[in-house]
């Protein structure tokens, strides 16, 4: 377009005119904290207890950044170009709003945690111990105890639901039955899990028992329809010509579903499982209810109270004893634990079924 | 759905020879049915025994139970129903349109190379632990938004929300959504991003090529094409957050009234947390009136997320998309 111009004439390009240059936004952002900043310490109160709430002027400082560069892109460049900047902006700081939150988590845990983040958390239990000491090796046990019960009911029971519903089932009354019902299991709430478990075993076993099979129980209820919802999805992604081909070879039906179409999904099962468990481990209302707590190592899931990390970190900060910040320590220190336990679920998942997945395409 | 080719080679063998019925198939089979048989067994086992172990409160006699207080049943469980409807509510209010705009940022705003990565960060959000979200919530969170509630107090106190006075601690029902909101986001942001990432391409092409900003073929195109799939994602996150137990009740330091004061230190409180509070001490028909009050929170919860399955599906007849 330019070069169209006569010599020495300035014309406004009608492409570009009317158009911020990219450096304003950046610019009206600083300005607008900067603005803020100045604002908030020219007219604070003077006495000696008034401190500089740098989240008040952040937010300040966002608020004229915005309705700034609104009404500047409203006077360049018209009021949809303004509303679109606008749009982008609020979606922007909703991302960094969600963002806060989980930085602020993390900080705070592996902060606070690493206080009691020690050889004696993960050796000791609480025993006897009122006030400093003690550890959650207790915790940690019957976590992995109850977690493993449940994996054991809910895996073969999840994988064959899968199965009969990818394998057997496709257009059956029955499939559609349980498909909705496993749908309704998604959204149980997990407390009533917990009191399901309870009513289960309060009228097995007599009133106010409380042991760590019904914990199982109740997270078994809450992890069935996970790993039937993961692993149908990739049964479906098993392509019919390895079925098919395996019929044309004279393979009976439950020998191809065994021997083809459960290895060549088997990473992405594997993956949904392990997510499942990373759910159901960090679960606290249903073992509150179902297996109750303790203070000391129970490894038989069949007799007596047991005691899991989400309801040691619950209970320590609870029920703060003579020495508020050892319980509190405690609590971080378990918190951080079950994080840790939790993410290392949720990395190794990914990165199975980053490393095994079936190489479909050719 | 994909084909059954064994089942249709069953349905028509040849005349001369049918199809040996071998016993593994049967085995495997009749196991495979058994287990898909067993989950609806367990529903129904559990809305069962939540009856048989919830009823006997809702026929005894109000003085006889020590938590009615001689109250009726619904006198004591109305505050609670109150309680969990309101901060789901008030969470979904926070949670829905900050996870639309996360859904949207990844899904139309963001750089193509770092937008997984992003919607992994998210993703994260969703694996933290609940009883963390409480412990965050109680010791980090609610001290440091007190002096907030303070000067609502204050400034605002002439809208009933913010009548005040103001909790010393910031242990509030606004606190205890804030929190809920923060962990239904994920869930909302998480359905939502495919909804919007399954919106035609050519759809948005056409606008984009009709000179409409991207705000305007969002607004024209991403947003009508995902609109039911969008009120189910704010359904599914209401279900989590009605359920939420641990977050409200390390949170939240309740009183059990029906107030829509949002900053004071009278709040009511949610039927979760009230049972995960009361039911460790609880005895003889105390613990069939917590078991009671669970049921009700199972039935708000199945319809909310009936509701929201059925639009999905709905959805799915006229999406004209593929």
């Amino acid at each position: 377009m330019t070069t169209l111009l006569p010599r020495g004439e300035k014309r406004r390009n009608p492409y570009a005119a009317g158009k911020l240059n990219s450096t304003v936004p950046s610019l009206m952002l600083v300005g607008g904290l900067v603005v803020s900043w100045a604002i908030f310490s020219l007219f604070s109160p003077t006495d000696e207890e008034y401190e500089l709430n740098l989240i008040v002027v952040a937010v300040v400082g966002i608020v004229l950044f915005v309705l700034g560069l609104f009404s500047m892109s409203f006077r360049v460049e018209g009021r949809r170009r303004a509303v679109d900047r606008l749009a982008t902006m609020l979606v922007t700081i909703a991302f960094f709003l969600a963002l806060t939150p989980l930085i602020s988590l993390i900080i705070t845990v592996v902060t606070k945690g690493a206080v009691r983040f020690d050889g004696d958390f993960f050796t000791l239990s609480m025993r006897n111990v009122v006030g400093e000491g003690g550890g959650a090796a207790h915790a940690v046990a019957g976590t992995v105890v109850m977690t493993l019960a449940a994996s054991l009911i809910s895996v073969p029971i999840g994988l064959l639901t899968s199965i009969y519903i990818v394998e057997y089932g496709a257009g059956k009354r029955l499939t559609r039955w349980i498909t909705f019902f496993v749908d309704v299991m998604t959204g149980i709430p997990s407390i009533v899990a917990g009191l399901f478990a309870y009513s289960l075993f309060e009228i097995l076993l007599g009133p106010g028992t409380r042991v760590g099979i019904s914990g199982s129980v109740a997270l078994a209820v809450l992890m069935i329809p996970i790993v039937v919802r993961s692993s149908e999805e990739m049964l479906r992604l098993v392509p019919n010509e390895l079925r098919e081909a395996a019929y044309a070879l004279g393979v009976p039906k439950w020998l191809t579903i065994l021997k083809v179409v459960l290895p060549t999904s088997i990473a992405g099962i594997t993956t949904g499982i392990m997510l499942a468990i990373a759910r159901v481990m960090g679960e606290t209302a249903p073992l509150l209810i179902a297996a109750g707590f303790s203070n000391d190592f129970n490894f038989n899931i069949f007799d007596g109270r047991m005691q899991s990390l989400p309801n040691f970190v619950y209970y320590s900060y609870i029920a703060q004893g003579s020495v508020p910040e050892a319980y509190l320590d405690r609590a971080w220190a378990g918190a951080l634990t079950l994080i840790l336990i939790v993410m290392v679920l949720n990395l190794g998942a990914r990165l199975i079924a980053r490393i095994f997945a079936p190489k479909i395409s050719r | 759905m994909t084909q059954d080719p064994g089942g249709s080679i069953a349905k028509t063998p040849p005349e001369d020879h049918r199809p040996k019925v071998r016993r593994g198939d049967r085995i495997f089979f009749g196991s495979a049915r058994g287990a898909g048989t067993f989950i609806l067994v367990m529903l129904a086992a559990v809305t069962a025994f939540l009856l048989v172990e919830g009823l006997p409160a809702l026929t005894a006699d109000p003085n006889e139970v020590s938590l009615l207080d001689g109250e009726s049943f619904w006198r004591w469980v109305g505050p609670l129903v109150f309680g969990t409807l309101w901060a789901a509510a008030l969470a979904l209010a926070f949670a829905f349109p900050v996870a639309i705009g996360i859904a949207l940022f990844i899904s139309h705003y963001a750089p193509r190379r770092i937008a997984t990565p992003l919607g992994y960060l998210v993703d994260l959000l969703a694996a933290v632990p609940s009883v963390v979200y409480g412990l965050w919530g109680g010791v980090v969170l609610a001290p440091a938004i007190q002096p907030l509630y303070t000067w609502l107090a204050e400034n605002l106190s002439f809208i009933p929300f913010f009548a005040g006075p103001a909790s010393g601690t910031g242990r509030t029902i606004l606190t205890a959504a804030l929190v809920l909101g923060v962990m239904v986001l994920p869930i909302i942001t998480a359905v939502s991003r495919e909804i919007f990432l399954q919106t035609p391409v050519l759809y948005e092409e056409a606008a984009l090529a009709l000179g409409s900003t991207r705000w305007e073929m969002i607004r024209t195109v991403v947003l009508p094409v995902g609109r039911s799939g969008i009120i189910s994602a704010a359904m599914l996150g209401l279900g989590r957050a009605l359920g939420e137990t641990l977050a409200v009740a390390m949170v939240l330091s309740a009183t059990g009234v029906i107030s829509v004061n949002l900053i004071s230190s009278v709040n009511p409180s949610t039927i979760a947390a009230n049972v995960a509070l009361s039911f460790p001490e609880a005895y003889g028909l105390n613990v069939n009136l917590l078991i009671a009050s669970g049921l009700i929170l199972f039935a708000i919860t199945l319809v909310v997320n009936s509701i929201a399955r059925w639009i999905v599906n709905s959805r799915a007849d006229f999406s004209g998309a593929n």
